[in-house]
């Protein structure tokens, strides 16, 4: 059995990266994923990982300094938020596109402007379209189980796309919890042993990585692209199991949380899902049946399975913690579309909350529930997207 | 023991009422249960009012949001006592533990607290002072709400405090701190 300990999300997220013992690691700082890459940065300058640490001038040159050494044959980390996101877009686009099996955690913020350093998820949701795997993450647990989960999905020969690992700012990378830590030798046999595919440094085998390809080929390019990710499902739930033999911790696509023979059902991603698990506790409580959908891989997006844990439910609220200004939420575009072919649809609403870090309180998770039962009640759903705990 | 215990701390920036919350987590893993330990984070400066959380479990912690209904009211200035409602969303039973020369019974009346609340006072100021030589109260404020709710052995938690400061403080403060959370737990006063 592992250690068990109070920390915070990146201090765990931290120890996940010492115990996978990286080759290299592109590092820049940002509120409030600092922490985690200093904790990291003091384990490379004590010598408790062989991991050469690039101090860079900007998220930009970090994400530029992590394809290099990953297309050079390296294991391969950073981690980011917010704005630092943001400023590796054009980057993120090319890891995925060289199928560079990057390992990245993002500690959720939200977006300027106005300046906010605190947790929404505006950041990762704008780096949806970039090719990058996107696991998500309730807890410190969570996050630090996905960060190790996510070098064997990144790395699957199958699969070779980097892999960013959400939690929720300061929610969880600053708050201390207690987390399950697994065995040094455990997280090293599970990660394995990296295996290089094209490495620039086989001098002996020149190659090239993202050269200019016109018209007559970009098409198919991208379309392996698209074909690689139909794969990812399978192999996050073969890691999945090995991860729960080892661990005794089981991970899906999503967790269904009481939603058997749900009537209604919220669907919300990271750390207010556990506070609305509570919530759905007191509905049930009562003799509502409610339910809830929490997605843990949101890139590909498990389209399928998630219409068939959803499709028996009456009324769903789908919750986003970032908005697509003039569309709807994110998510609700995603659980939406899983419902289109279904003949009979749930009744469904959207609910922007929790941006720039206003708390999810128990209340709003009533009020969301109370008006599907409502919905339930009368067939009609009077405003689709809505904004609450806003203050008036 | 109860369900889930919450409590609420009181202090301002830079007299270690984090580090008092996060020591807590810490010193209540023992024997399988589960804790959480978080400040509302703003602007962070010294002196400023700020409030930080611990929650303590037999089961899994689902809840990610502040503390609204706390079992625990813990005070680390009596200063702010006068500037902020301490007592907003308090339990019919809830325990207040307030850093303090002034007696239970006058405490007691400031807060207007019902019958059936708990009110203990500490002068955790002067414990730190006499045992640290600066008044950083939370050592003591440890040691008194562990005297008012028991919520872990009291070896543990000194246990915590050691493992705490032993990390980077001089063996001085870390027999000053050790020594400050033994008194606390002593000369803590209910009333």
């Amino acid at each position: 059995m592992g250690k068990i300990v109070a920390v915070t999300g990146n201090e765990a997220g931290a120890e996940a990266l010492r115990q996978v013992n990286p080759d290299v690691c592109g590092a820049y700082p940002i509120t409030p994923q600092t922490d985690m890459m200093q904790r990291f940065s003091s384990f490379a300058s004590n010598g408790k990982v062989d991991t050469e640490v690039i101090l860079v001038e900007s998220e930009h040159s970090s994400m530029s300094a992590c394809i290099g050494a990953a297309a050079a044959g390296g294991r391969v980390i950073t981690a980011t938020s917010s704005q630092g996101l943001a400023l590796m877009w054009e980057m993120l686009f090319i890891a995925a596109g060289d199928r560079l099996p990057i390992v990245m955690p993002v500690v959720n913020r939200a977006l300027s402007a106005p300046l906010n350093i605190h947790g929404d998820h505006s950041d990762a949701m704008g780096a949806r379209d970039s090719g990058w795997i996107q696991i998500w993450s309730e807890n410190a647990q969570e996050s630090y189980d996905n960060i190790i989960q996510a070098f064997r999905v990144a790395e699957h020969l199958d699969i070779r796309l980097p892999v960013m690992v959400c939690l929720d700012g300061f929610i969880i990378s600053h708050s201390i919890e207690r987390v399950e830590y697994l065995e040094d030798d455990k997280v090293k046999n599970f990660v394995g042993e990296y295996k290089q595919v094209n490495p620039l440094l086989d001098l002996e085998h020149p190659k090239s990585f993202g050269p200019l390809i016109l018209p007559d080929l970009y098409h198919e390019y991208k379309r392996a692209q698209h074909e690689v990710m139909s794969k990812v499902k399978n192999v996050v739930l073969d890691v999945a199991a090995d991860f729960e033999k080892m661990s005794g911790r089981k991970y899906g696509l999503f967790e269904s949380y009481r939603l058997d023979d749900a009537d209604i059902a919220m669907v919300i991603l990271n750390s207010a899902a556990g506070t609305a698990k509570d919530v759905v506790d007191d509905f049930r409580n009562k003799g509502i049946k409610a339910g809830l959908l929490k997605p843990r891989l949101f890139r590909p997006f498990p389209y399928e399975e998630v219409a068939n844990a959803l499709k028996n439910v009456k009324a769903i609220c789908v919750m986003d913690r970032a908005d697509s200004f003039g569309a709807y939420g994110p998510l609700f575009v995603e659980i939406w579309s899983s419902m289109l072919h279904l003949d009979k649809k749930p009744l469904m609403t959207n609910k922007i909350y929790g941006l720039g870090g206003r708390d999810f309180m128990p209340d709003q998770a009533e009020l969301v529930l109370n008006e599907l039962v409502e919905i339930i009640k009368t067939g009609k759903v009077k405003t689709v997207k809505e904004y609450i705990g806003v203050r008036e | 023991m109860e369900k889930m215990i919450e409590i609420r701390w009181h202090g301002r920036g830079g007299q270690g009422t984090v580090t008092a919350a996060k020591v807590l987590a810490d010193a209540c893993l023992g024997g399988g249960r589960h804790v959480q330990a978080f400040p509302e984070y703003g602007p962070e400066r010294a002196g400023a009012p700020l409030r930080a959380y611990n929650r303590v479990s037999d089961h899994e912690i689902r809840m990610h949001c502040p503390v609204l209904h706390p079992k625990v009211v813990s005070i680390a200035d009596a200063t702010l006592l006068d500037s902020i409602n301490v007592a907003d969303g308090a339990l019919d039973d809830t325990v207040f533990v307030v850093n303090t020369a002034k007696a239970p019974k006058e405490i007691r009346e400031k807060l207007k607290a019902k019958p059936s609340q708990k009110i203990f006072t500490i002068d955790a100021t002067k414990i730190a002072l006499d045992c640290i030589g600066r008044a950083l109260p939370n050592a003591p404020m440890l040691g008194a709400i562990n005297k008012a709710i028991n919520i872990v052995p009291q070896n543990e938690l000194v246990e915590a405090v050691r493992k705490s400061f032993g990390k980077k403080f001089a063996q001085k403060i870390i027999d000053g701190n050790l020594e400050a959370t033994k008194r606390g737990y002593e000369e803590v006063q209910e009333g």
